[in-house]
């Protein structure tokens, strides 16, 4: 199986859909021409025309709003925000028109928007958010962050395909990072399946996206200590396998919910509640939070480290739960 | 300096024929006027009687800029009508009875409840249901004129705002979008001089929000929206060349808002002569003075539709006061849309 970054997976996955169908278009700032900030569309627009890569105006508002009117007359449109911090300026289309359209008119809206997102390059306050929770907590959209190549691509064929608005965030730190197998054929990953990233015993680690490279290492040192850790990686937020979460409690009895995004009211909030709801019974340990800190993301790489989660923090965090 | 163009006055029967209508259709207009007055007087009624929960809007004065464009629209095109635009959703078909069930909550509402007031939409009618942030709905109809392009097909979609509604970042983005592109769309701003109470000096400082069209590379074009035989002949030449590629344009349809912003609003802040000028230029009785001098509308004519609207509005308002309150325990159900959701007759 050819071995693919997780760039690579995302680029190859949306060439196939709009391949195959012909509903499926591209539109954001620099998609086509340049091909897109990252190179996600290299190419594209040479391969599909420029009305199935387009070149937008700088306004969000207007690209997803636009999308949510195409995809009512039939369309399959892939957004992209060139970072996932400028979807703040499509919050309206996406929160008050799309993902209420279906509950209220019955219209569904088969739109996926991709977002960059996530830090560790210094990108500053407004280029390396995190933004899933704010968008978990809209009922009617579902929230995507692959962490992995072949996750990658099938869960954006799956985007695609669903017939409800989906916002896709894409970890910038792992783009070029993470290389892995992807098969070459079509295929999808459903969503709300949490994917068993490293089995084990002792203690569970909830997390997504770049996190999961994050909580496999200081797993990955922990086991020196003889302490068995298993990582989930939820692949969805929303839906979030809450069963998998559980089931895995029930087994190590001690978890850790592991993100990127800020502390207060982020999806690990839900998590933990959720755990203590429902699985209390079978906790050995308080359920332990690890994110980030409630401010901005800060663009100084001092200040970006003390910011984002590291594996010495992760890794403080499970011993203190292996110690409990 | 106005940049816009000033629509005439349509004079004759011989140029309404010209612009394509009959006296048939004609006269369908002005039933389509009467009903949508009638449908939001009664709901007035209904609403005071304690029958509509939440709050009631109405577009009286805007009768004629609704019906006007409305009946401009060709049967493959789609818009975004707003909350003044009861004409729109009574000439592209929708049964009455639907429209009172949703003012009410009722299951056989186009929202089934979820939803109230004008918040709604038939989907098989070409049109989209809006939501409150009003210039929203804009980037979706430019959206759909996207769609159309992209596919090459010969359809047209028109998107409402108001004149408060301008002064919002929407308009200006799906506007924009539009201009670069020249998608078959068409802007038509209700412009009532009220936006709840602020009034137009507030919400822009052009003379006209049609004299904006230029800036986006597009012909703005005011008309007097209580005239509904020009805001036809407007819309019409618009959507037609939007249709064959031209692009889009502005048409600003010039009405006052005659109550309030909501029927609990008595629009105190509006000047009692302002009220009273534009009463004189009530769209439906302007046009039932030029289809009787133009059109030979007969008193008996004019009794039959008459006597024909109201057996309409009793037979609607009946058969949705029988239409069942939704379940409380369908409150979760449909957030997410099934894949076979997508094969519903909605849109094309």
């Amino acid at each position: 199986m050819p071995v693919k970054t997780y760039l690579q997976a995302i680029s190859d996955g949306l060439r196939q859909e709009m391949q195959r169908d012909k509903r499926v278009y591209v539109i954001g700032e620099d998609v086509g021409v340049y091909g897109g900030a990252f190179k996600v569309t290299n190419g594209f627009q040479a391969e599909f025309g420029p009305w199935r890569v387009i070149d937008a105006p700088l306004a969000e508002t207007a690209i997803v709003g636009s999308c949510t009117g195409a995809a009512i007359m039939g369309m399959r449109p892939v957004a992209e925000m060139q970072f996932a911090d400028f979807v703040s300026c499509a919050w309206d289309q996406l929160v008050t028109v799309a993902a209420k359209q279906f509950y209220r008119a019955g219209t569904p809206i088969p739109i996926v928007v991709r977002c960059p997102s996530g830090g560790g390059f210094s990108g500053g306050p407004f280029h390396s958010q995190n933004p899933e929770s704010s968008f978990a907590h809209i009922a009617g959209l579902k929230v995507v962050c692959p962490a992995t190549p072949a996750d990658a691509k099938g869960l954006l064929i799956s985007a695609i395909e669903d017939p409800n608005p989906v916002i896709y965030f894409e970890h910038k730190h792992l783009y070029r990072r993470i290389k892995d197998e992807v098969p070459d054929e079509r295929y999808t990953v459903p969503f709300g399946e949490a994917r068993i990233h490293r089995e084990g015993d002792d203690i569970t680690v909830v997390t997504w996206g770049a996190m999961v490279y994050t909580a496999d290492e200081a797993a990955e040192k922990l086991a020196e200590d003889g302490v068995s850790v298993e990582i989930l990686d939820l692949r969805t937020v929303v839906p979030w396998d809450k069963k998998a979460v559980l089931r895995s409690v029930e087994k190590t009895s001690k978890v850790l919910v592991l993100h990127e995004d800020t502390r207060t009211g982020g999806f690990g909030a839900e998590i933990a509640a959720t755990i203590t709801e429902e699985a209390f019974e079978s906790l050995d340990a308080p359920v332990k939070r690890i994110a980030a800190p409630d401010t901005p993301v800060p663009f100084s790489p001092p200040l970006e480290k003390a910011f984002i989660p590291q594996v010495d923090d992760v890794l403080a965090g499970l011993k203190d739960l292996a110690e409990y | 300096m106005a940049v816009a163009r000033e629509a005439e006055p349509v004079g004759s029967l011989k140029e309404v024929r010209e612009a394509g209508l009959d006296r048939e259709d004609l006269l369908g207009v002005y039933r389509n006027m009467l009903l949508t007055r009638g449908i939001e007087e009664r709901g007035h009624i209904l609403y005071k009687q304690g029958k509509i929960p939440g709050s009631f809007y109405t577009g009286r004065g805007n009768e004629g800029a609704s019906v006007g464009v409305a009946t401009a629209l060709g049967p493959e095109d789609v818009g975004t009508p707003l909350h003044r635009d009861m004409g729109v959703h009574v000439t592209r078909g929708v049964e009455p009875w639907r429209i009172f069930a949703q003012y009410m909550g009722r299951s056989d509402g186009p929202t089934r409840g979820r939803d109230g007031n004008v918040h709604m939409a038939d989907a098989r009618l070409g049109l989209i249901a809006m939501v409150s942030h009003l210039p929203a709905m804009l980037p979706v109809a430019v959206g759909c004129a996207l769609a159309f392009r992209i596919r090459e097909e010969k359809r047209v979609a028109v998107g409402w705002f108001g004149e408060g509604a301008s002064a919002r970042g929407d308009a200006h983005e799906a506007m924009t979008f539009a201009g670069t592109r020249r998608l078959p769309v068409v802007f038509v701003c209700d412009n009532n001089q009220w936006a709840y109470s602020t009034p137009t000096h507030l919400e822009y400082a052009s003379e006209t929000v049609a004299d904006r069209a230029q800036a986006y590379g597009f012909e703005g074009v005011v008309v007097d929206g209580t005239d509904v035989l020009a805001v036809y002949r407007e819309a019409r030449r618009a959507i037609e060349k939007a249709r064959e590629g031209g692009g889009p344009t502005l048409v600003e349809c010039m009405t006052l808002r005659m109550e309030g912003h909501a029927v609990h609003d008595d629009a105190s802040y509006v000047p009692k002569e302002l009220f009273e000028e534009w009463a004189k230029r009530d769209p439906i009785e302007r046009f039932r003075t030029w289809l009787r001098e133009n059109a030979d509308l007969t008193d008996d004519e004019e009794g039959e539709i008459a006597s024909e609207i109201k057996k309409i509005l009793n037979d609607a308002i009946k058969r949705a006061d029988e239409s069942p309150l939704p379940e409380a325990k369908t409150v979760t159900d449909g957030v997410f849309a099934s894949p076979e959701d997508l094969d519903t007759p909605h849109h094309k």
